[in-house]
């Protein structure tokens, strides 16, 4: 198992830097001037050019650049804003709030799915799976934004359930509508792969067998076929966690929500360009671990898998 | 109908053992079909047998007999849909099982009837270590504690030979051999200490040598526990060392019954006969195999009159119109065959 | 669907079949009579018995011609603005009513479905293209060859879509940038592809590996055919199913990413007519103007659905064990 980590940690490490160096070309490199439309309208400060000039080398080759970029980075920091604000700090305010929109997300989509899954996996075409069936397609096919305001002006506006926007409290209850939002798309799929996984392996002979036990038919489904049906819900679940932080820029931008989404959108709209990457970088960063973590995941749950 | 099938011989139960003697578990004109898009399988005609405490039953018969959907609709493990129980009754100590609680027949299962499973690679939970899934029995059935379990599983272990048995406790299905995993299951339906046992096709899946090796192990503990088992097999070779008694099975009815003896000696159906005959011999090396000629009907069609008919060369216009009834014909042995005598007593 | 009785009202002569069928053990030669059907064949009777195959296909019809020839359904003016008319309600006149600067939603509606569509399907034109041939190079060539392929895959796998799209579109079509229509078309198109060719790589590399070793491909190569004439006569032919039913589902979710892209205001910009800019131009209206949103919201939601369901119709018609 060790020797495995290692040797999947070092795979990461040439995607890792595939994606960050591309993430960094296109936005460093590839404009010709490094600073053209970085500050806003009127243009970068010229202290400010200096400064990052310095700091992050650009005046030397790309590869000294990137490695510059990297140093920094790794030793966390992240360069300054145009204003002088530290991005790191940006960051550090804004990704607790996403990483609480994620977890509720997480959360509703695990219980939602897999309550929907299980059921119409065990009884499957019935009216309920029908239903299922339909609305995971709904939820799928349309996108976040859409989903977000059709819900937003049902439960928020017309009929006043919730607050449209949520305030900087971010409270529970005030999450729970971005997060259905958010994890509307994973609820889908997790519904459905929960439904075929259990539908595949209620047949299975395992399950005779524990029923031939004298097993009372809570503990045959609730253990024996739950445990096995979870196995790909579980992956699912964990390889989102990572999506979700980067599908949040969307969610947090209709309900107001204080994230690195809205800030990334914010910057996107100031045209600063240095807090873009870095937030694109360290969400990507999040999405390759949670991928890892995933497959250990995955051994631990599958005794037949075994990694060498 | 079962009581044309008057067995004569002493049960051999009410020795003092503690167990109740007499029928332990009775079929009595199961009827079984299954409904699928295609149309209706018919897959029991009728099926009645019996096992006694102690005694040994094999259930003999090519795939898609019906002798494994018998089985499974004892157990109650009959896929439904597709399957439908549409006539019969399976008693267990004369008490109907097809129409009791879901509750009493599931407390039924694992202490009155258990059942060993044919491929035991996919029958045990492959995430769940083969200890665990003994020694669940004892915890959720006995309510024992996790340890008083543990203890109890391990010396399930032993019991079935398997080799340092506390260290297999945690492995997982996976990691035994194909003969130890059935020695696991062995042990995990023999945990509960089940009156009656039912074994589907336990050696199949295993090389010739441990077929051996299982068949004796199995047959050891049924005597020390005096359980009735009922062993189903398409294996004339596994049958005679084990069986008491013999029910052949062809497209869904019961054709032949016989003590072992009688039916080696003696086969009262034109398919006993073939089947027996279909066994390479020694003494014939060089010459043809000899084989039932066509193919085990379409059990959504079966041919009028006796269903083995078209495969069979004794067969008479009565044959392809009536459909012979199970007949005793002697001391304990009944036959389906309109010449059922003729065959007995022919040279 | 698995109702028989449901399926057989619907005219497919299936009783004669199902005979031979049911008795293969009285007699040898009945098999004579029944032909012999393929895939394709068996896929096209199952689906024609299909209301939401009709369904969608109906509508994904409907939004083409509506890309192609708008001004049959409407003879406003997308563009024409009249500050006097500024969010009017929806009326006998105008159906969907006016938007802030006064502009027919009903036309603007109607136009946007050809960015949409035009977008969305020259997209997956190009995942195609790209994913494909980098598929079939790797499952086919394999070795290193294959393990360099898959790892720039990977690269570009790692790129969440919207991250991706963000950090390509402002780099590229930045606030500042003075992009043609066409131009920021075109970036849109090409983000869409940069991030989602991996995936159609991914397909069409498994289901290149699974035929490569078949026998009927081995015979041919035994016989001297040369790699070309494999792929193209023998290996394609067999990864196409999946690949158009993943297409046309693509296309569904792709009308939704340009929304998305359109929306974050990073993807088409005005003059462009399209649903997602439509959409983010609403948005700061939702409470007096609903409206404003739905519409648009209405136009996309049909049209990703269409694609999504004739997709998984087909696909449905395509796997036999799901039948």
């Amino acid at each position: 198992m060790g020797r495995y980590l290692v040797r999947r940690l070092l795979q990461l490490v040439p995607v890792f830097i595939g994606t960050t160096l591309m993430i960094y070309l296109l936005v460093w490199k590839v404009p010709g001037d490094p600073f053209a439309g970085k500050c806003g309208d009127r243009g970068c400060p010229e202290n400010y050019r200096a400064m990052m000039t310095e700091k992050f080398q650009l005046d030397q080759p790309w590869f000294v650049q990137y490695a510059t970029y990297m140093k920094n980075l790794l030793q966390g920091d992240f360069g300054t804003t145009w204003s002088g604000r530290e991005v790191g700090d940006i960051i550090a305010t804004a990704y607790p709030n996403t990483l609480k929109l994620a977890a509720m997300a997480l959360v509703i989509e695990a219980v939602i799915g897999l309550t929907a899954g299980v059921l119409t996996g065990l009884r499957r075409n019935g009216f309920l799976d029908n239903l299922v069936l339909v609305s995971t397609l709904f939820l799928i096919a349309l996108p976040v934004f859409v989903v977000g305001f059709v819900l937003q002006w049902f439960f928020g506006v017309k009929w006043g359930i919730v607050t449209p926007t949520v305030s900087n409290e971010m409270r529970l209850t005030e999450l729970i509508l971005p997060g259905f939002v958010l994890g509307s798309a994973s609820m889908a799929y997790i519904a459905r792969v929960s439904r075929t996984s259990i539908a595949e392996n209620r047949r299975a002979d395992y399950v005779r067998t524990a029923i031939a036990k004298g097993l009372p038919m809570r503990r045959v489904v609730g253990i024996h076929l739950l445990r096995n049906s979870l196995i790909p819900v579980v992956t699912l679940l964990g390889t989102d966690l990572g999506a979700l932080m980067g599908g949040a820029i969307i969610t947090e931008g209709i309900f107001g929500i204080n994230g690195v989404g809205r800030t990334v959108l914010r910057a996107i709209v100031t045209k600063e360009s240095a807090t873009v990457v870095s937030i694109v970088v360290v969400l990507v960063l999040v999405y390759l671990l949670m991928n890892l973590v995933v497959d250990l995941l995955y051994a631990a749950l599958d005794p037949r898998i075994r990694y060498e | 109908m079962s009581d044309i099938l008057v067995s004569e011989q002493s049960a051999p139960g009410a020795d003092g053992s503690g167990r109740p003697s007499g029928r332990l578990l009775e079929v009595d004109d199961l009827r079984v079909e299954f409904r699928t898009r295609d149309g209706v399988a018919k897959v029991i005609n009728g099926v009645t047998y019996h096992v006694d405490a102690g005694e040994t039953l094999a259930v003999l018969g090519e795939s898609g007999s019906g002798k494994s959907v018998t089985a499974q609709t004892i157990m109650g493990i009959l896929d439904m849909p597709p399957g439908f129980v549409t006539g019969g009754r399976v008693r267990f100590h004369g008490k109907d099982m097809l129409t009791m609680s879901a509750e009493e027949r599931r407390r039924i299962r694992g202490e009155g009837i258990a059942m060993i499973f044919q491929d035991s690679l996919s029958a045990l939970n492959p995430v769940f270590t083969v200890g665990f899934q003994i020694a669940e029995q004892f915890r959720i059935r006995r309510g024992m504690s996790r340890s008083d379990a543990k203890k109890r599983a391990i010396e399930m272990l032993d019991q079935v030979k398997i080799p340092n048995a506390k260290g297999r406790f945690s492995n997982y299905p996976h990691q035994f051999s194909g003969g130890m995993r059935q020695r696991a299951m062995i042990a995990m339906s023999l945990a509960l200490d089940p009156e009656v046992l039912i074994a589907d096709e336990p050696t199949t899946a295993l090389d010739v040598t441990v077929q051996a090796q299982i068949m004796d192990l199995l047959g050891e503990l049924q005597r020390e526990r005096r359980m009735g088992m009922i062993l189903i097999t398409h294996d004339l070779g596994v049958v005679a060392d084990v069986a008491d008694r013999i029910a052949v099975m062809y497209a869904g009815r019961i054709v032949e019954e016989a003590d072992v003896y009688d039916l080696y000696a003696k086969p009262a159906h034109p398919y006993t006969l073939g089947l027996l005959n279909s066994i390479p011999r020694l003494d014939e090396r060089g010459q043809q195999l000899r084989t039932i000629k066509g193919l085990p009907p379409n059990l959504m069609n079966i041919p009028p009159g006796c269903p083995f008919n078209p495969r069979c060369p004794m067969a008479q216009p009565v044959c392809r119109e009536t459909i012979p009834p199970l007949l005793q014909i002697g001391t304990g042995r009944a036959s389906a065959c309109h010449f059922a005598e003729e065959l007995v007593n022919r040279d | 669907m698995s109702d028989p009785s449901a399926a057989s009202i619907v005219s497919t002569p299936r009783p004669e079949q199902l005979t031979e069928a049911s008795s293969p053990a009285t007699a040898g030669p009945v098999g004579k009579k029944e032909k012999p059907r393929s895939l394709l064949g068996d896929a096209w009777l199952d689906l024609r018995r299909k209301p939401l195959f009709w369904i969608s296909a109906t509508f994904i019809l409907l939004f083409v011609v509506m890309a192609a020839f708008p001004s049959l359904f409407t003879s406003g003016d997308p563009t024409a603005t009249s500050l006097s008319r500024s969010r009017v309600e929806p009326s006998g006149d105008a159906w969907f009513g006016y938007d802030v600067l006064g502009r027919d939603v009903y036309a603007r509606t109607i136009y946007g479905a050809r960015a949409s569509i035009v977008v969305s399907l020259l997209s997956v034109i190009g995942t195609m293209l790209i994913g494909g041939t980098m598929g079939i190079i790797a499952g086919y060539k394999g070795g290193w060859v294959d393990g360099l392929l898959s790892r720039i895959a990977d690269i570009f796998f790692g790129l969440p879509f919207v991250l991706g799209a963000i950090v390509i579109l402002t780099t590229f079509n930045g606030a500042t940038s003075n992009n043609t229509a066409w131009q920021i078309m075109g970036l849109v198109i090409a983000s869409l592809v940069v991030l989602s060719w991996p995936v159609v790589m991914r397909l069409m590399r498994s289901s290149v590996l699974a035929t490569k070793e078949a026998d009927y491909i081995v015979a041919a190569r035994a016989m001297g055919a040369s790699t070309t004439r494999i792929i193209f006569k023998h290996l394609l032919p067999n990864c196409l199913a999946p690949l158009l039913v993943y297409g046309t589902i693509m296309i569904g979710s792709f009308i939704g990413a340009e929304a998305t892209l359109s929306f974050l205001g990073i993807g088409l910009k005005s003059p462009v007519v399209s649903w997602g800019i439509m959409i983010n131009e609403a948005q700061n209206y939702l409470r007096p103007s609903p409206y404003l949103l739905f519409f648009p919201s209405a136009f996309l939601v049909t049209a990703v659905l269409s694609f999504v369901m004739l997709g998984e119709a087909v696909r449905e018609a395509l796997d036999p064990k799901l039948r």
